[in-house]
């Protein structure tokens, strides 16, 4: 059974839908590429900030 | 002196354009639903297919390895949701069905996580099934 921690499941999951997104909603590749690193990071960043926010809320 | 060219016409479409919305549009459509990639690799788009394959089959698998539900019925409004997601993955899931991959329940948080790959990943060859019509249509270049 493969187990990933909370943050290793965030990226897998950042990673492949990131791929999905900037294929189908962008026409060149260069934009496809573009497009799904802005898409990556906002999964990831987003996920690191609400995690910081739900840290201080909880203390 | 330079002669002015012509604005293209909209009410012309043109050939390519003609070409591309002629016959039997919804191949695409079907062949990416039932198999994550197909409506691109129809459409001779290696790289482009090759990569959503492996990244939505590479979610399912992830899904079921993490042994994540695989819905077979629905009692509540969200788990209708969760079936149509699931059901989205296409051959994919006829197949785990079949073969019994996936959990029946959810015990584990991992398994919570994989749930959620499964069902996502249902819903992303749904969009690039789409994204298949709309490169057939010629709406998408």
């Amino acid at each position: 059974m493969f187990r990933p921690d909370h943050f290793a499941a965030v990226v897998l999951f950042a990673l492949f839908v990131s791929v999905v997104f900037g294929i189908t909603q962008r026409e060149t590749p260069r934009r496809m590429v573009m497009y799904g690193l802005y898409c990556f990071t906002l999964f990831v960043g987003s996920a690191i900030v609400l995690s910081w926010v739900m840290y201080l809320i909880a203390r | 002196m330079a002669t002015p060219s012509n604005p293209p016409n909209p009410s012309k479409p043109s050939n390519k354009n003609a070409e591309a919305g002629s016959g039997f549009v919804y191949g695409p459509l079907i062949a990416g639903w039932l198999v994550p990639g197909g409506g691109h690799f129809l459409l001779r788009k290696w790289g482009r297919g090759a990569l959503l394959a492996a990244s939505i089959l590479g979610m399912f698998i992830l899904g079921i390895a993490m042994q994540g539900k695989v819905y077979a019925n629905a009692h509540e409004i969200l788990e209708y949701l969760a079936l149509a997601g699931d059901l989205g993955n296409g051959l994919v899931y006829v197949f785990c069905r079949m073969f019994g991959f996936g959990a029946d329940q959810v015990q584990v948080t991992t398994a919570d996580y994989g749930t959620r790959f499964i069902v996502v990943a249902g819903l992303l060859n749904v969009i690039a099934a789409v994204d298949a019509h709309n490169l057939r249509t010629g709406r998408k270049s």
